[in-house]
Order: structure tokens, then C-alpha cells, then sequence
């Protein structure tokens, strides 16, 4: 367990500790120039994105969570669709919808006869829009975690404070709000964390920010320790972000109100609850079905054209590589959790706590993080292999898919751990101890008892990881051996050849593919909603 | 007009589940009343009624003199000057002990409530803990605030919600009697939901004993247990067992329990009866002729508690002192005592008993 835990903090200490090794002239030169860019442009980013997803989401979840209007139960699980969507997908998408070639600016020319350069048109490719774009795919974690906590609500809560003389608009902004806050406040830390991982959506709009700053240094530059420095930095950020959201999650025990009735739903009549309607559906449709059907409408223009082998050469190594992620992922996963139930001890908590990690650390970064040791083993075992035997191994390891494996584990073993660990925990220790004491040992009960019980869960951790390692681009890449490509890194490529129209195809295969976490996530949740009318009577 | 609460006629429905049923009661300034019921039997969808978060289908609810809730006109419950202490207390988590109180106060300038805030906090007794959040108190301090969150802005009716449940029940009748203490000191009318009998006596001024959503007996805590008028009552109210009996011309019972004497309860000779016994009706003499064997019997610490058997088979419950010790077979010399018995028709249940 403990070389487990050491092994996936490797990049991350790799990370720090370039910060103690001496600056090179290029850090010198990083500093005069652009590190204010990339600070500033994070900042703003963030800062956009924060507000956006917090007016999406915390509207969103209000909506569906604690009011009734039509439609609801649709858009209950429908506002979590543009989780599908890869937020450099959508802004690849955006952008061939509303620049200059597009439908809608050409629709608006034949409209009123303009030309070019008759008429303002904002510009998508730009912070503004990739705020929008990371807003819109991005506001699900707010929604997400802001709906639980409203209909965690105790009613009586909501009651008290009708009882005391307040409205229902006072119940919302001194009660309702306030209470769900470090939900929100965890709800935004998590998509803070996705837009500082992001570099899809800014390396395309041409934001100059960390993670944009990161693989310019080292591809175009070539000073590996530089944007190991320069991923240090980023890190800086994520880590105040992930002690917010630690510290929210903390503070959510708190908050935690013991519902004994489920809300009533304030019914949203006539125009209001079409006014309730339209906002869901905008939301949905401007960050799932519009882009959805662009991507369907190119791919199906272009699928005449295509490399049907090639395409599903793509298609087949991507699986493989998310396939092996993942099952290596579960295997790491299993043994931690189980560990740290058979032994629940201080070491075996912390061993869990840094191996999940990860998640917070943008790909980026863990990329950088990984190619520094496996450049250096391959370093020194050429030099032994040479001054021993004449031979030149060259790069063994770095620029091998063990290396992007690896790189995948750290990034994504928490979504598993943490599954498998939930999973776990709802096996009460009484089950372990009544087997322990019908004279199983522990592997046995491993296998009789747990992994029995646990599939739903193996199989949610499994899909979780696959999806996410066919999304995962900038990690991809970074490490993938030499032409070796992924749906994601082909997307990238023909979206940066400005061939959005073909890239439609791979961008819609890994749209399709993450629509599987989502509808995972809507059977699980909406298996916990049905309540009894009649039951409402007496809390006994 | 002069009552401070009253109901008339009241119905709520949910769908076509009737969950109270033409409820009619009243309470007069200063009172304490009690909805006491086995759970689902409506009364604490009539509490939220009486707050304002259910609508009642037919009937009025009047507090002091104006009509809160009548068919299809309901006052918003926050224009009801009403306060309500809930099962969980349902204290706001974000906010101190002293704003959780002053909540509700924001008609008052801000020195009216620091000062209304202060009283609340010394009445009930938490003045060190103004700046304590809910989590940091143990449930009989959150019970306090929540009271006194409630008391605040002075409703003109205070209801509870199941008040003591939370809590452990060593503390439930020791609070019980110190919130009526603090209640009636203060002149409040409220209206207490409970299960629990003992609560409801410990509290309780007036009680409406409830059944699938009507009320079937409204009295003192008193009569509800000495005058019980239907065996439900008898049998919910208390330790019991009714059995059935039959009777001769001069009052004799014909199993043996000796005579009847119930001063203005007409019998004819061979008349079936069922007789509420509670277990201090029969007592342990051990001069007694009569022995009647022990079918189980229970340690109570100072008492024990013996299940008897009638010579027809019919058990009877028998308080003893825990010195008289026998076993389950062997016999228990007793005297009936039927002085205060109470005697209801031949007919399992809802009947008026005569007296």
C-alpha cells in the first residue's frame, strides 16, 4: 500500500521539488514575458467561470430541486448532459457555428444583405468565450452538488423559518442559500479545478494560461525542468482551490440536516413556470443538444468521405488504452480500499488520502511530472548499458504507453478509489466480522462477501476511468509514444488544422461514449427520489 | 369568541386519504392542550394545519378572534404569528444561538432585538452560549433554542412538534415539566403533539385523545385516565386489560371477581359486560381464599407485575410489591378491588361506557 501511495505521488513531487533546482535563463525569460499573462488570464478565468457556474447551476438545481413547472422530471437528469461533452469539444463546435464561414453569421448576412466588416460580431475565440464554453459544460458539478444539498433540506427547516415571519423569496436568499453554501462553494471548487486542468478549450481560443504555458515550453522550447517550474506554479492554485473544497466539504457535516419529509415543491403556475422552462431549456440546449446536433450534422456530411479501418484503428486503440487505465486503476483501487478496511489505520488513511490526490492535478502537470523520472531512467540505464556493454537502449520507457498508463493511474485513481471505497462502506463491518467468525479468512471474505456485493460498484469505477481516459487530451498528448493517436489527440489535430468538420466524427464518438457516466448517474439518483404521498403524516 | 385557538369542524385531506376529520376544539389564553394519538392518526398533520403548511379541506381555524384557515383561504404561515418548536428543532446550521432567536425579529430596530435576544437567551437559561453554533449544543440545549427561537417574536400560539422525542427519555418528563413550568410562568397558549402519554400528562392541560383522524375524547388528563368513554381510550390511556364478564341479580360477577359495585350502573341479572382491570385493581392479600394462577409475571424494580389467569382463561394484570416472589404456575392469593372500575357495554369497542 505504502509503495502504491509513493509511487502515484512520484509527479507530484517531481513537480515541487524542480522548484529547488536553479532557474535556467529560460525561466528568466518566461518571467519577463508571459508568467503575468498567465497569471492574469487564470485569474479572469476562473473568476468567469466561477460566476458562470454558479448562476447555471445554483438556478438549475433551485429549478428542479424545489420547484414544480413543466417539464421538470425531463430536465432533472437532462441538465446533466453537458457532463458528455468535453469542454474543448463544444468549444471546437461553437466555433465553427458562429465564426466568420459559419451558419449563423452567413444566415445573418443573407439576412440583411451585410458583407464583411458591416457589422459587430463577438468574437468566440477569445477569455470571454472560453468562459462561456467552460461555464457551460463545466456547471453540472454546481448543479449537481447544490441539488443534493437542497433537498437534504429539512423541510422543517424551510417551515421554521415560514413559522417566523419570512416569505418564501426570504426562506430562499436567509435559509435555503445560505445553508447549501459550502455545497456550492465545493460545487465550484471542483469545476475551478476542471478550468485550471483545462487546455483543450484555451489552447484553441488562444488564452495564454498555465496549462497552455506548460506544453509550449516544453514542445516549443524544449526545457523540460522550466515547465516543470511552470507546472509547480499551477499547482499552487489547484492546492488553494482543493483546500477550499476540503474545507466546504468539511463544513457541509455541518450543515447536514436530517430530512424527514421530502420538501414541498413550490409550484411555478402559468408564465412562470414556462419562464422556469425556458431558462432549463436554454441551459440544456446551448450546452448539450446544439452542439450535439452540429457534431451529428458535420460527422454525417463527412462519414461518405471517411477512412472507415483507419477510423476504427482509432477507435480500437483508444479503447484499449482506456481499458487498461481503468483496470489498472480498479486493481490499485481495490487493494488501498480494502487495505484501509482490513487495517484502519493512520498510515493506511493518509496512503489513501495521497493516492486520490491526483484528481485535482491538472493532466498537464502530471504529464511534465511523469516524463521527468522516465527520461531520467532511461538516461542512466543508457549510460550503464553503454559503459557495460556497448549498447545503446535509448528511450526505453519514456514515450511508451507504460509511461501514459501510468500517468493516467495517478490522474484518475481517485474516481476509482473513491467508488470503490463508497461501495465498501456501505457493507457493514458486521458482514466481515459474521464471516471472519464462520471461519473465513480475509481473502475469502474478499471474495465471497465483497466482491459479490461490490459489482455495481466495480463496474461504475471501471466506466468511470474508461470514459475519462478517452476524454483526457493534454496527458495523452504529452506521453503518447509516437504515432500512436487517440479520438481525443485526433480531434485536437484536425480541430487545430481548422478541419472542425472532420473532426466532427472522433468528437461525437467521445461525446456518445461519455454519455455513459451520465446515464449511469441519473438511474442511481433517480432510484433514490420516489417518496409516499400518503406517508406524510407522522415521522415515526 | 373569548378562546384563543379554536377549531371547527376541520377536515385535511390528502387526495382522498382523510387525514383529520371534523375536528372541533378550543383552548383559552394561558392553556396547554394536547394532541395525543398512536402515529398516522392525524394529529400532527392538524398541528401543521394550525401553523399554515397544510390546508384544511372544510371547516375554520380561529387565534384570537381571526379566521387563519378556512376552506380555500389559507393566511401564508409567516403572517400567522405563530411559533412552532419542530421534532428536530430545525435550528438554522449557518446561523449563531442569537440570530437563530432573532430570526424572527425583523420588525424590531436593532436594540429591540439584541434585547428581546438577551431575554430570550436568559429565560431559557443558555446566556453563555449567544455566539455557539447549533452543532455545538447537545440536544436538550438545541431544544432550548429552538424554544426560544420560537417564543421570540411573540406568537400568539406556540405549537411543538413532538418536542421531547429526540432526546433521551430519561430527560423527556423532567423537560416536559420544566418547559410547562416556563410556559404557564409566561402566560403562553400551546398545543403539544405527542405519542406519548406521559409527556402529555406531564404537559398537558386539556388533551384531545385522537384515532385515524377524529378525536375521540377531549378532556383533563384526569378523566382521559379514571373516565375513559370508549375502550380505545381505556386500552391506549394507561396499563389495562378489558375482559368480558357476566353478571347476576345481586351485582355478583359470574367468574369469581366478587360484586360489582358501581353506584348508578343499572344491570339486568345475566347481562354481559367488559370491565376495564387496571393492575391496581386487583391486589395481593395473602389471607385471601382466592388464588388465581401466575401466567408470567415481570420485575419492575419495585413492583412486579403479574399476568394472572381467570378460572375461564381470560388474563388479568396484578401489581404487586417485589417482595411476593412466586413462579409462572404456582398461584397468587388476591382480592378484587372494583370500587372505581370501569364497565362498558358488550360490544369490542367505540362504545360510550355508562356510568
Amino acid at each position: 500500500m505504502l509503495v502504491t501511495a509513493c509511487l502515484i505521488a512520484v509527479p507530484v513531487l517531481v513537480i515541487v521539488a524542480s522548484l529547488f533546482q536553479g532557474f535556467s535563463p529560460a525561466w528568466q525569460h518566461l518571467l519577463d514575458t508571459v508568467l503575468q499573462d498567465y497569471v492574469i488570464n487564470s485569474l479572469l478565468l476562473m473568476l468567469g467561470v466561477g460566476i458562470g457556474t454558479l448562476l447555471l447551476g445554483v438556478s438549475a438545481a433551485w429549478l428542479t430541486a424545489m420547484c414544480e413547472f413543466p417539464g421538470r422530471k425531463l430536465f432533472n437528469w437532462a441538465l446533466l448532459l453537458p457532463m458528455a461533452m468535453p469542454a474543448y469539444i463544444i468549444a471546437y463546435t461553437y466555433t465553427g457555428m458562429l465564426d466568420f464561414s459559419g451558419p449563423v453569421q452567413s444566415a445573418l448576412r443573407a439576412q440583411f444583405g451585410w458583407g464583411y466588416g458591416d457589422y459587430y460580431f463577438p468574437e468566440i475565440r477569445s477569455l470571454g468565450g472560453a468562459v462561456c464554453m467552460l461555464s457551460l459544460v463545466l456547471y453540472p458539478y454546481v448543479y449537481l452538488l447544490v441539488k443534493v444539498a437542497f433537498t437534504e433540506q429539512s423541510t422543517a427547516v424551510l417551515e421554521a423559518s415560514r413559522s417566523l415571519g419570512k416569505g418564501p423569496w426570504k426562506t430562499l436568499f436567509q435559509v435555503a442559500l445560505p445553508m447549501a453554501r459550502p455545497a456550492i462553494v465545493a460545487g465550484i471548487s471542483l469545476a475551478l479545478m476542471e478550468t485550471l486542468a483545462d487546455f483543450g478549450t484555451v489552447d484553441y481560443f488562444g488564452v495564454s494560461v498555465f496549462t497552455t504555458g506548460i506544453f509550449r515550453t516544453w514542445y516549443g522550447l524544449g526545457e523540460l525542468q522550466t515547465a516543470a517550474q511552470l507546472a509547480a506554479f499551477l499547482l499552487l492554485f489547484v492546492f488553494a482551490l482543493f483546500t477550499l473544497e476540503q474545507y466546504s466539504r468539511r463544513r457541509l457535516r455541518f450543515h447536514h440536516n436530517s430530512a424527514q419529509q421530502k420538501p414541498r415543491r413550490i409550484e411555478l403556475r402559468g408564465w412562470r413556470g414556462w419562464c422556469a422552462f425556458a431558462v432549463a431549456m436554454v441551459i440544456v440546449t446551448a450546452g448539450f443538444a446544439l452542439p450535439a446536433a452540429q457534431l451529428a450534422s458535420w460527422a454525417s456530411d463527412r462519414i461518405g468521405s471517411t477512412d472507415v479501418a483507419a477510423f476504427l484503428t482509432l477507435v480500437g486503440s483508444s479503447f484499449t488504452l482506456a481499458a487498461i487505465a481503468s483496470a489498472c486503476c480498479l486493481v490499485i483501487a481495490l487493494l488501498l480500499g480494502y487495505g484501509k478496511r482490513l487495517h484502519p489505520g493512520q498510515l493506511e488513511q493518509q496512503a489513501a488520502r495521497v493516492s486520490s490526490m491526483g484528481y485535482a492535478v491538472p493532466g498537464t502537470v502530471i504529464a511534465v511530472g511523469v516524463l521527468i523520472p522516465f527520461a531520467w531512467m532511461d538516461n542512466q540505464l543508457d549510460t550503464l548499458m553503454r559503459e557495460h556493454f556497448d549498447l545503446s537502449t535509448g528511450l526505453l520507457l519514456s514515450g511508451t504507453l507504460a509511461a501514459l498508463v501510468f500517468a493516467y493511474v495517478v490522474r484518475f485513481l481517485a474516481v476509482s478509489l473513491q467508488t470503490v471505497e463508497s461501495g465498501l462502506a456501505r457493507i457493514r463491518p458486521s458482514i466481515d466480522e459474521s464471516a471472519r467468525s464462520l471461519g473465513k479468512r480475509p481473502l475469502q471474505v474478499l471474495q465471497r462477501i465483497h466482491l459479490p456485493m461490490l459489482r455495481g460498484s466495480l463496474v461504475t469505477a471501471l466506466l468511470l476511468v474508461f470514459v475519462d481516459v478517452l476524454k483526457e487530451l493534454p496527458t495523452t498528448l504529452i506521453l503518447r509514444p509516437f504515432n500512436f493517436n487517440t479520438l481525443a489527440v485526433r480531434t485536437y489535430e484536425l480541430a487545430s488544422d481548422e478541419r472542425l468538420a472532420d473532426a466532427a466524427l472522433p468528437a461525437l464518438a467521445i461525446v456518445l461514449i461519455g454519455l455513459l457516466p451520465v446515464i449511469l448517474m441519473t438511474r442511481t439518483s433517480s432510484a433514490a427520489a420516489p417518496t409516499n404521498p400518503h406517508n406524510k403524516d407522522d415521522h415515526e | 369568541m373569548s378562546s384563543q385557538l379554536a377549531l371547527q369542524q376541520v377536515s385535511v385531506s390528502y387526495g382522498d386519504f382523510p387525514a383529520a376529520v371534523d375536528v372541533s376544539f378550543s383552548l383559552e389564553k394561558g392553556q396547554i392542550g394536547c394532541l395525543l394519538g398512536p402515529s398516522g392518526c392525524g394529529k400532527t398533520t392538524l398541528l401543521r394545519a394550525i401553523a399554515g403548511f397544510e390546508q384544511v379541506t372544510a371547516g375554520t381555524i380561529t387565534l384570537n378572534g381571526e379566521t387563519i384557515s378556512r376552506a380555500g383561504a389559507q393566511l401564508p404561515p409567516e403572517r400567522r404569528r405563530v411559533g412552532m418548536v419542530f421534532q428536530d428543532f430545525a435550528l438554522f446550521p449557518h446561523l449563531s444561538v442569537q440570530r437563530n432567536i432573532g430570526f424572527g425579529l425583523d420588525a424590531m430596530n436593532r436594540e429591540a432585538r439584541a434585547q428581546r435576544v438577551r431575554e430570550m437567551l436568559a429565560l431559557v437559561e443558555l446566556e453563555h452560549y449567544a455566539n455557539a453554533y447549533p452543532h455545538e449544543l447537545s440536544g436538550g440545549q438545541q431544544q432550548r433554542v429552538a424554544l426560544a427561537r420560537a417564543l421570540a417574536p411573540n406568537p400568539e400560539i406556540l405549537l411543538l412538534d413532538e418536542p421531547f422525542s429526540s432526546l433521551d427519555s430519561e430527560l423527556r418528563e423532567q423537560l416536559a415539566s420544566e418547559v410547562r413550568e416556563l410556559l404557564k410562568r409566561n402566560g403562553v397558549t400551546a398545543i403539544l403533539v405527542t405519542h406519548d402519554q406521559n409527556e402529555a400528562f406531564a404537559m398537558a392541560d386539556q388533551i384531545a385523545l385522537m384515532r385515524q383522524g377524529q378525536v375521540v375524547q377531549l378532556d383533563t388528563p384526569y378523566n382521559l385516565y379514571h373516565n375513559p368513554r370508549s375502550e380505545f381510550v381505556a386500552e391506549f390511556i394507561g396499563q389495562g386489560t378489558i375482559i368480558t364478564v357476566s353478571v347476576n341479580a345481586s351485582g355478583a360477577l359470574n367468574n369469581g371477581l366478587g360484586i360489582l359495585d358501581v353506584r348508578d350502573r343499572p344491570w339486568q341479572a345475566g347481562e354481559t359486560l367488559r370491565l376495564l382491570v387496571r393492575p391496581d385493581d386487583i391486589e395481593y392479600d395473602e389471607l385471601s381464599a382466592l388464588s388465581l394462577p401466575v401466567v408470567s409475571k415481570s420485575f419492575r424494580g419495585a413492583h412486579y407485575l403479574y399476568e394472572l389467569a381467570l378460572p375461564d382463561g381470560q388474563k388479568v394484570p396484578c401489581l404487586t410489591p417485589s417482595h411476593v416472589a412466586i413462579n409462572p404456575g404456582e398461584s397468587l392469593p388476591v382480592r378484587f378491588n372494583l370500587q372505581h372500575v370501569v364497565v362498558f357495554d358488550d360490544s369490542p369497542s367505540e362504545t360510550t361506557p355508562i356510568r
